[in-house]
């Protein structure tokens, strides 16, 4: 393990995180993990790099970075300007740095998260199995937290690339969605709400400020929960997609730092459309569509294919 | 009290990966330990493409990969869980003793809490280190422990303007419930004391030394016992 990189200026948001932390959530532990899962396997298969090694999730404003040895990089998900010193580099591809170099992720120009992988992933501590960041619980990642000036950030290394990877333009999702539907399966406590799914179905809902790692608060009409219904149940696990329900009927999709909740959830996003919903921001509007289990798994199985086209597409396969 | 388990456990979808399995719908003791077994069974013996079970109050929830499993197997594998449950018996319950300093700056809101319930704040010392509790489950945050068995004589509705920081450590009564903030967060919670023990240390290979169907008791310290487990870092 050596430094690979200096933290000059952090960004706004940027933790490491990896494929998340499974395992632990019966003692209160959260899953943590890249939100935009699709964007940080990519990014990983670019460099030949297990899907699951560590990468960093910069958040709206991405971060400068001093390098400290040689290495290949590659950055996915939100459309960021990345400037290597003085030069523009293009997303979804790999590219070389050398010592000396400086590496800056500007603000995005649309979606919300990019992801920056290395050769042979980011070399923190496993942490209950994982090296994600869990900031509420302060472990993972460095020290707990997002990063700051002056952090080192230590990677495994490993062989670099004999030349440049890109990803081809139609297997990228866009960064832009102007609308943006989410797949759900209905439940788990739809059946609390009869007249009340129509109403999530059919209205457009707007992502409102309060928006993070926890969960995206919505606004839109009221959900109605039944008259008999009462408005919160006996607290049960949650899971990530789950759109919860509170007293003031204005839906919260719950994301990835939380493990249980007593609040009733009308239904849950497909796992896939999560990746999507990563790369939204405040004030952009959402509708909800139902689709079967059935073809929740395809959709599923379709996402897995996507990636497995990514590694077939690249001229130097590793894994 | 046995009936207050369904006779057939009810099975709802949690999007692409997720399978909710309810038992009954109360907080209950032998319910409850019927969730603990379930998981157990799980954990020992896991079906094909189980990647966590999550134990809860009443339910538990199974996270899977759909290109392994799906409901219907996974509901088939639980049914058959059903026979075998009562020849098993779940871990032996320990009972951990957490030492807790009442009063002073570590229980700011003990007055409150006795005046509203008409006792003296050594009443209300005596009344919740007196009973043992059982842990249902553990969330909200890492090793946060959702108790029961809280004497209804100290039942005390949440502070009005929660706190924007509540101490590690800080145990607290929110109506019905009491419990500990294992780490500082926010919180509107009633806050009668602290301990000094750590509850939650990531880099343990068990970072939370109790688990849910364990016993537990708070045994009060006095504020030199507390400083004195405390002196030479945060916490014990």
């Amino acid at each position: 393990m050596s430094d690979l990189l200096l933290v000059l200026k952090p960004g706004s948001y940027t933790t490491i995180q990896d494929l998340g932390r499974y395992g632990y959530q019966d003692i209160g532990v959260p899953v943590s993990g890249a939100v935009d899962q699709f964007a940080a396997r990519s990014a990983n298969v670019l460099l030949g790099n297990p899907e699951s090694a560590a990468v960093l999730e910069c958040t709206v404003i991405g971060p400068t970075l001093a390098v400290l040895r040689e290495a290949d990089l590659a950055v996915t998900g939100a459309d960021m300007e990345i400037r290597l010193n003085s030069k523009t580099i293009p997303a979804w591809s790999s590219f070389r740095v050398e010592p000396g170099d400086f590496l800056r992720l500007k603000q995005v120009k649309s979606g919300c998260r990019t992801y920056l992988a290395v050769s042979g992933g980011f070399d923190v501590p496993l942490v209950m199995g994982s090296r994600s960041t869990c900031v509420t619980g302060g472990f993972g990642g460095i020290q707990g937290r997002s990063l700051r000036k002056g952090d080192f950030l230590p990677a495994v290394g490993g062989p670099l690339l004999s030349n440049e990877q890109a990803l081809p333009s139609e297997l990228i999702p866009a960064a832009k969605q102007d609308d943006l539907l989410l797949r759900v399966v209905a439940g788990p406590q739809d059946h609390l709400f009869s007249r009340g799914l129509e109403t999530f179905l059919g209205s457009p809902y707007r992502i409102s400020a309060r928006a993070d790692r926890m969960g995206y608060r919505l606004e839109g009409p009221i959900i109605r929960r039944d008259p008999e219904a009462e408005q919160s149940i006996v607290s049960e696990p949650s899971l990530p997609g789950n759109v919860q329900v509170p007293a003031d009927g204005q839906p919260i999709i719950l994301l990835v730092e939380q493990t249980v909740g007593g609040y009733t959830k009308i239904a849950t996003v497909i796992s896939p459309d999560l990746s999507r919903l990563a790369q939204a921001l405040p004030g952009q509007e959402i509708r909800f569509q139902t689709v079967s289990l059935e073809e929740a798994r395809l959709a599923y199985q379709e996402n897995e294919k996507h990636i497995q086209r990514l590694r077939e597409t690249l001229t130097e396969p590793r894994n | 009290m046995e009936n207050t388990i369904y006779s057939e456990p009810r099975f709802r979808a949690v999007g692409d990966r997720g399978l909710l399995v309810e038992y009954g719908d109360s907080i209950d003791p032998v319910l409850n330990r019927k969730v603990r077994t379930v998981a157990q069974l799980c954990r020992t013996d896991p079906p094909p493409g189980l990647i966590e079970v999550v134990p809860a109050y009443r339910s538990l929830q199974l996270i899977y990969d759909p290109l392994q499993s799906d409901p219907p197997s996974l509901e088939g594998h639980l049914r058959s869980l059903e026979d075998r449950l009562d020849s098993i018996s779940p871990p032996p319950a320990r009972t951990v003793t957490i030492p807790v300093c009442y009063g002073h700056e570590f229980g700011p809101d003990l007055s409150v809490v006795a005046e509203r319930n008409a006792l003296s704040q050594e009443e209300t010392v005596r009344l919740h280190s007196q009973a043992e509790y059982l842990i249902y489950m553990l969330g909200f945050t890492p090793g946060f422990p959702f108790l029961g068995g809280l004497d209804k004589r100290l039942h005390t509705p949440r502070r009005e303007t929660p706190r924007t920081t509540v101490p590690e450590g800080s145990v607290g009564i929110a109506n019905g419930q009491t419990g500990i903030y294992p780490l500082s967060s926010p919180g509107g919670w009633q806050l009668i004391g602290r301990t000094p023990l750590r509850l939650f240390d990531p880099e343990q290979e068990e970072p939370v030394f109790y688990k849910p169907g364990d016993n537990l008791r708070f045994a009060p310290i006095s504020r030199d016992e507390y400083l004195q487990l405390t002196e030479g870092g945060d916490h014990v």
